[in-house]
């Protein structure tokens, strides 16, 4: 006569909707996380198919003849090899020492807005972005004479990188104990002396952070070096990479496929040898 | 070895003076305890010797030079401090040699003092480890072993005993004396704790509110205080303290809200001198000072029991004097089958006296 409402779902009723919520969601994620894949797939086996075009398929037969054609061309191995490398590395360290210097100061000195400073600076860097700037950037940088130089690409990209480093930096280095530092003084130790020995070592794990992200920043960094500079001898690789294409214009797939997979190398080495090395653990402030 | 001078230091943060005129000399090799309780000034008192803090006002000697503006690595002294700061990266035996390196003594010598040190504070066999694979008690002497390992002129320890338990403490508090004795380097040292503080020291400085309320050798900071602070926060339990006014018509008297206690005659004549009659005082007495007695007790303390506290071979027995409180130390075995009131008599050698505003008459 009066039909109930709502009936309460029995025990199995209740399994069943978590059995199917569960595949759902499995399903549907499963199906996320292939989208991004992928590409990364893609990458693992179109360099090795001499007929590799955009869709995923496994070569017939494996090839390296792509990778053979690629090294035939000096400057995009130049690029790769030599002056990626060269700006990689020489941010990576420019980065890494001056952000730590920064912090340190930031940190310890007893002057009032410095935590001010600190926020404003990582404000402003999100601010003004790359893109932006690229025209007061080039005008500054023809006037100091750095056009189509190294160091003027190394000095720009740690411009860029050095406000959200400090910021990084100024955290690991607040999570050292004052009593170290103190110790250290009344030890004998000049300031100096107390940021070599003392704070150095145990901000380095912020520093690997730190070093690793600021060269992975400028290895894949492209409209800095392709703005400021000419000659082809300097071209990065993020710039070399458009090398690879036909006269009429369109991309060789099967080479850029390649030379991207090399392209990926050297930050893979680096971030497992930093791993294996040093370790990626925060153990900031160590209780004693 | 040197003396430790302060005259008229004054350290203010912004506008509170964290240290307001402190005056002591401290002469070579003596052990000056700071006691007194948070926020007393202790601690800044002691990073002004050491140069961690800049004195805004007055003049710090260590021996004959004029420290005030010297940088802390200019002053040879060693520093415990109170979480021992080891550096976590270097071994045991790095941490040890740290002052050595800094003053740029060649390895071999550094190799052979360290070892020396390690040995007399028992850690040699630990050189190699870390300071997080030890235990609390081996930092702790890795902390003293780096302080003393580059001779310094004066030794200070910042409460370097409050991480350990309380077993450990004990046995560090007495180690640390007799290192001090052996070495014989003035050394002073902060505490909050009254007991450590009474084992250890040569002289004590209570401070309170950036000064120093009293400096003297223990036995005398104990038996004759100078303010009720000091009495208070001397002795575990602390003195009874007991508002009451002088009373000299008739039998010289205290008499208080709930009790009438005779003076003693030495008393008498130091109250006569200092006081008159109707002056409102505080009178103390410590509670191994006062015994407790079957029968009523003229001229003494009587009220009903508030507590009976058994710590093993003592027992405190507490009862309500009027709207006080008042605590007798007595041995366990002699533990009264307390009735409702208690009667306790004192030693009248004991009694203290104190003024309105704290300060002690002298009734030797």
């Amino acid at each position: 006569m009066t039909r109930a409402t709502r009936t309460p779902p029995s025990q199995a009723q209740r399994a069943a909707r978590f059995v199917l919520g569960r595949i759902t969601f499995y399903v549907g994620s499963s199906l996320f996380a292939a989208f991004f894949v992928l590409p990364l797939l893609w990458l693992t086996v179109a360099p090795f198919s001499t007929l590799a075009n955009l869709d995923l398929r496994l070569p017939d037969p494996w090839s390296l003849q792509n990778f053979e054609r690629v090294f035939e061309n000096g400057f995009a191995i130049r690029a790769l090899v030599q002056n990626s490398m060269i700006q990689g590395f020489g941010a990576m360290l420019l980065v890494t020492l001056t952000a730590t210097l920064a912090a340190y100061a930031l940190s310890r000195a007893n002057i009032p807005g410095t935590t001010a400073i600190t926020y404003g600076l990582v404000l402003f860097s999100s601010v003004v972005t790359g893109t932006a700037a690229m025209v007061p950037i080039f005008l500054m940088i023809v006037q100091l004479g750095l056009i189509d130089t190294h160091l003027g690409v190394i000095l720009v990209f740690t411009g860029g990188l050095l406000p959200a480093a400090v910021f990084i930096m100024r955290d690991f280095v607040d999570s050292i104990p004052r009593s170290y530092e103190e110790s250290a003084m009344v030890a004998g130790a000049s300031s100096w002396r107390v940021f070599r020995d003392i704070a150095l070592p145990i901000v380095r794990p912020g520093m690997m952070v730190v070093g690793v992200w600021a060269f992975v920043q400028v290895w894949g960094g492209f409209l800095i070096p392709f703005i400021l500079l000419r000659d082809a001898d300097k071209m990065p690789a993020s710039v070399a990479i458009y090398s690879f294409y036909t006269e009429a214009g369109t991309p060789l797939i099967t080479l850029t496929a390649a030379y991207s997979l090399l392209y990926t190398l050297p930050v893979l080495l680096l971030y497992l040898f930093v791993n294996w090395r040093y370790g990626f653990r925060f153990f900031g402030g160590i209780k004693s | 070895m040197a003396s430790v001078t302060f005259h008229d230091v004054e350290k203010a943060f912004g506008t509170v003076k964290a240290v307001d005129g402190v005056n002591f000399t401290i002469t070579e090799g003596e052990f000056v305890c700071l006691l007194g309780p948070s926020g007393c000034g202790k601690t800044t008192t002691l990073r002004l010797i050491a140069g961690l803090e800049k004195a805004t006002g007055g003049s710090i000697h260590i021996g004959d030079l004029d420290v005030t503006h010297l940088a802390a690595k200019d002053r040879d002294i060693g520093m415990v401090f109170q979480d021992y700061a080891l550096y976590p990266h270097m071994t045991i035996g790095e941490n040890i040699g740290y002052p050595l390196k800094v003053r740029n003594v060649p390895t071999d010598a550094r190799a052979t003092r360290i070892g020396e040190v390690a040995k007399n504070l028992q850690i040699d066999k630990l050189l190699e480890r870390r300071p997080g694979e030890i235990s609390g008690g081996q930092q702790q002497r890795t902390s003293v072993a780096r302080a003393v390992v580059h001779e310094p002129q004066v030794f200070l320890f910042d409460e370097p005993l409050s991480n350990l338990d309380a077993k450990l403490r004990l046995e560090a508090r007495s180690f640390l004396k007799h290192l001090q004795r052996e070495v014989g380097v003035t050394a002073v040292y902060v505490t909050h704790d009254q007991a450590e503080a009474m084992a250890l020291a040569d002289r004590i400085a209570v401070m309170n509110e950036g000064r120093i309320v009293q400096m003297a050798p223990p036995l005398e900071v104990y038996h004759r205080p100078g303010t009720t602070f000091v009495a208070n926060f001397l002795g575990s339990p602390p003195m009874n303290l007991l508002p009451a006014t002088v009373a000299l018509d008739g039998g010289a008297r205290f008499v208080g809200e709930a009790f009438t206690v005779a003076m003693p005659s030495h008393v008498e004549t130091a109250v006569r001198q200092h006081l008159s009659d109707g002056t409102q005082v505080t009178v103390g007495i410590r509670p191994e000072h006062l015994d407790l007695s079957r029968d009523a007790v003229p001229g003494g303390f009587q009220g009903p029991l508030y507590a009976l506290e058994t710590l093993g071979p003592e027992s405190l027995v507490t009862l309500k004097v009027g709207d006080e409180l008042l605590t007798v130390r007595i041995f366990s075995d002699d533990a009264p089958q307390l009735a409702d009131t208690v009667h306790a008599a004192f030693d009248p050698e004991k009694l203290h006296v104190f003024r309105e505003n704290g300060e002690r008459i002298p009734v030797e």
